[in-house]
């Protein structure tokens, strides 16, 4: 145990808890955006496994691993319509929609995959390397823990600032929010919910989808099935615990790529804990999280309540 | 003469009911002009249609003598028009600026603050109205957001202002304000209609359109009728509003309740060192602004809510903190203020409602099997006594009118309670006719023997009903009066907060 305070270890921790960040973070934002507008997602997990199918698809069939970063934006943003659709346009339950979108993922990117491979080698690709910023990577800890890292990650990091200012400081932000608060308000000043909120949700979802294409493209180099593995189940949580606020958010998703970064590497040392306990950190640590956390003081108000003109 | 707003041959009907049937309206330019009516009248329909809400199925909207084309509140607020909705449609988590710009911007990505702080300077000034613009929505007090509410249309420049019940939830004090602001409103030459369904309101205006099921019945010159005319149109028959109460000899004591406390969900005091009590032949009024403390009260006394300190003596016994159960045994009844939730389970019938939480009781039930028979031989006996207007006691409790409703609630405490009577809001949202039911039966009660605790928000109910008044502020008692001598504007300075004893405006109206 006492490797683990190395100096190289630790940042050899620290530097894959930024990049299994990631995706987390990348998804993590999008459900924010998508929930602040009302809209309680529950399908982060199919929408990050088509997002990551999608990326890998496109990546083996055009061998470009931009466009496999655009495809994976455009599933998610289709996926955000779909939801959509159902929650805000025909009003059903929003955990059914969400939960019924998951179970369609699932099938539909198998058989999909089944259909493209035909029985022959999987096709590979080659994903994201890491791009060492001049100058920033030379500091010591810093440098190889933040700047060098996968160009999305610079974005994912950048993305949480961004996502703020959008919902605190722009005229959109103010009218997503009111419509996770009270979207009446905006109904008696003319203005459509379900329109915004279509909007709200597929950004969210593009952004979702790009989390799970990133994924994809920066750790693996094929498709399994159940590929995402329940990161989608993490985001949820993380909405919970980062209490609706993008600085919480970051918080939560860090605390769980840190806790996945750690049980790899306690294995790789070879520490005497069953791995399969390791790997189940991150999950464990969500079931104690949320029977911890009982005051949502940040949950918008109408979260979840499909909206209609009494 | 010309119009700033006038409504022809407005019709609209929902899934076969007509709500609006063949309306004309008119509104003159400064006017303060009352729709009054009762509940189903077709008041918030009109104006949901000149709103924009909804669509009418027939008629013309004229605004300054022009035909408009009303599809959107987006129309509407482009015609001038402004709505302060009953329930106001605000987002607490903001903060009243935010309230007020939200979905207003139709250009520029960044919010623009500083031009609409301003602007609504410039109103406040104009009108008196003291707010911070910057403080959140829940932190001010009711009388405030629906100030609120107004800026908000002030702000859109509206010209024709519609407020939908706007004092449903102001203290008497607050109510006095907002006339004073819809006074000026009109002084400005703003023209207002106003919904209600307080006759003490309707006096105040300059004009008065009775709807009665859909239909205009009358518009009058307020100044030429009188309180009497205007229920006697409303109702659609002649009213009594003076309830006649006989004095009685209030008997031993039922319910002696010594320094309640009780905290809410979020650990904060909700009940503070409340102190009372009931006896035989007495109606003890509890008013109060919603929302302080009336409501925990009542769990607490009927057993749903655990106090944390003091007693509640039932016939001398201490019962505070026993079971709903247990206090139903000792024959307390209780009327929740929230009828299809509290009160009924809507999905079950009639008789299965009648005889809900009595359901064990060897009078219902052969062993374990539930008695059909005798409930519904029971429920028919009910529907007949308390006049209960369903097909059959097998009809669901959801499918009747909250009057209906409210009497099958009322039927089965009075059937098995004996002693006390927890009536919270009981005439809440009826229309006159059962209103005048509904007092007519608590007295009675009063007659018979039971003590009963009831709190209403409409103080002119309390004064005629109660024998003392318990008035609440923040969880506490701001004291106990006797409304002989008692002026309903002195209650209303308790109810924002103030002792009893202070110095109070001696005249007897609400507004």
């Amino acid at each position: 145990m006492s490797q683990l305070f190395q100096e190289a270890i630790i940042v050899s921790i620290l530097a894959a808890t930024v990049r299994i960040v990631t995706p987390l973070l990348f998804s993590a934002l999008g459900e924010l955006i998508t929930q602040r507008a009302g809209i309680w997602n529950m399908g982060v997990e199919g929408t990050m496994l088509t997002g990551a199918f999608a990326a890998y698809l496109a990546a083996t069939a055009t061998g470009s691993l931009w466009l496999a970063v655009l495809a994976a934006v455009l599933a998610g943003a289709l996926m955000g319509a779909v939801i959509a659709f159902m929650t805000s346009l025909m009003r059903v339950d929003h955990f059914i929609a969400g939960l019924g979108l998951n179970l369609l993922a699932g099938g539909l990117t198998l058989y999909w995959f089944q259909s493209y491979i035909q029985g022959r080698a999987q096709p590979t690709f080659s994903g994201f390397q890491n791009v060492a910023i001049p100058l920033l990577s030379d500091i010591p800890l810093l440098g190889p823990v933040l700047f060098s890292q996968r160009a999305l990650t610079y974005v994912a990091l950048l993305a949480v600032p961004a996502v703020w200012f959008l919902l605190y400081r722009t005229r959109y932000g103010l009218e997503l929010r009111c419509l996770g608060e009270n979207p009446k308000a905006l109904d008696v000043k003319g203005l459509s919910v379900t329109a915004r909120q279509f909007a709200a949700v597929m950004l969210g979802s593009a952004m979702t989808g790009l989390g799970g294409g990133f994924l994809m493209l920066g750790f693996s180099d094929r498709f399994l099935a159940d590929f995402t593995a329940g990161r989608g189940w993490i985001v949820v949580v993380a909405l919970i615990a980062g209490n609706w606020r993008p600085r919480g958010v970051l918080i939560a998703v860090t605390a769980f790529a840190f806790l996945e970064s750690l049980a790899t590497h306690l294995q790789v040392i070879g520490a005497q804990v069953p791995h399969q306990l390791l790997l189940a950190l991150p999950y464990l640590a969500s079931i104690a999280l949320l029977m911890g956390l009982r005051f949502r003081t940040g949950q918008p108000a109408r979260l979840g309540v499909p909206y209609a003109r009494e | 003469m010309s119009t700033a707003l006038r409504v022809e041959g407005l019709t609209k009907r929902f899934a076969g009911v007509t709500a609006n049937d063949n309306v004309d309206f008119d509104l003159r330019p400064g006017e303060i002009h009352c729709l009054f009516g009762e509940n189903g009248a077709g008041k918030s329909t009109l104006s949901s249609c000149i709103f924009g809400f909804y669509r009418p199925d027939k008629g013309q909207i004229f605004v300054r003598d022009k035909p408009v084309h009303i599809a959107s509140p987006i129309d509407a607020i482009r015609h001038g028009i402004g709505m302060v909705h009953q329930h106001f449609v605000l987002v607490p988590e903001f903060t009243v600026l935010e309230n007020i710009i939200v979905g207003t911007q139709r250009s520029g990505w960044r919010l623009n603050a500083q031009q609409a702080r301003q602007k609504l300077k410039a109103i406040c000034d104009g009108y008196g109205i003291d707010i911070d613009l910057d403080a959140y929505v829940w932190e001010l007090p009711v009388g405030r957001q629906q100030w609120v509410e107004i800026l908000k249309a002030l702000y859109l420049d509206a010209e024709i202002l519609i407020l939908d019940e706007p004092t449903a939830v102001l203290t008497p004090g607050e109510s006095r304000i907002l006339f004073d602001i819809i006074r000026k409103m009109c002084a400005r030459g703003l023209s207002i209609i106003l919904i209600t369904h307080k006759l003490v309101e309707v006096m105040q205006s300059d004009r008065v359109t009775v709807l009665r099921k859909g239909k205009v019945v009358a518009t009058l010159n307020t100044p030429e009728t009188s309180p009497d005319e205007l229920a006697r149109l409303m109702v659609g028959r002649e009213v009594s509003f003076t309830v006649t109460k006989p004095d009685l000899q209030p008997g031993e004591t039922v319910v002696a309740v010594d320094g309640l406390t009780a905290r809410g969900h979020w650990g904060e005091a909700v009940l503070k060192d409340v102190s009372f009590s009931v006896a035989r032949h007495e109606i003890l009024g509890i008013a109060g602004v919603a929302g302080n403390g009336q409501k925990e009260l009542f769990e607490v006394l009927c057993g749903v809510r655990k106090p944390e300190a003091g007693t509640i003596r039932l016939k001398g016994e201490d019962v505070a903190g026993l079971t709903p159960r247990c206090l139903m045994d000792r024959g307390v009844g209780h009327i929740p203020d929230d009828r299809f939730r509290e009160g009924l389970v809507p999905e079950f019938s009639v008789a299965e409602n009648l005889v809900l939480g009595w359901q064990r009781s060897p009078k219902y039930c052969n062993g374990p099997l539930i008695d059909s028979k005798a409930i519904a031989e029971l429920s028919r006996e009910m529907i007949a006594e308390y006049q209960i207007a369903t097909r059959d006691e097998k009809v669901a409790a959801g499918k009747l009118s909250g009057g209906n409703a409210q009497k099958i609630i009322i039927a089965r405490e009075f059937l098995h309670a004996s002693g006390l009577m927890l009536a919270n809001q009981p005439t809440r949202g009826l229309d006159v006719g059962v209103i005048e039911y509904v007092q007519a039966q608590l007295l009675k009660k009063r007659a018979e023997g039971f003590a009963i605790v009831l709190a209403s928000e409409e103080l002119s109910d309390l004064f005629n009903l109660a024998d003392r008044i318990a008035v609440m502020f923040k969880g506490e008692i701001m004291g106990i009066v006797d409304p002989k001598t008692t002026t309903i504007s002195e209650v209303g300075v308790m109810m924002a907060g103030r002792r009893e004893g202070v110095a109070a405006p001696k005249e007897r109206t609400l507004a």
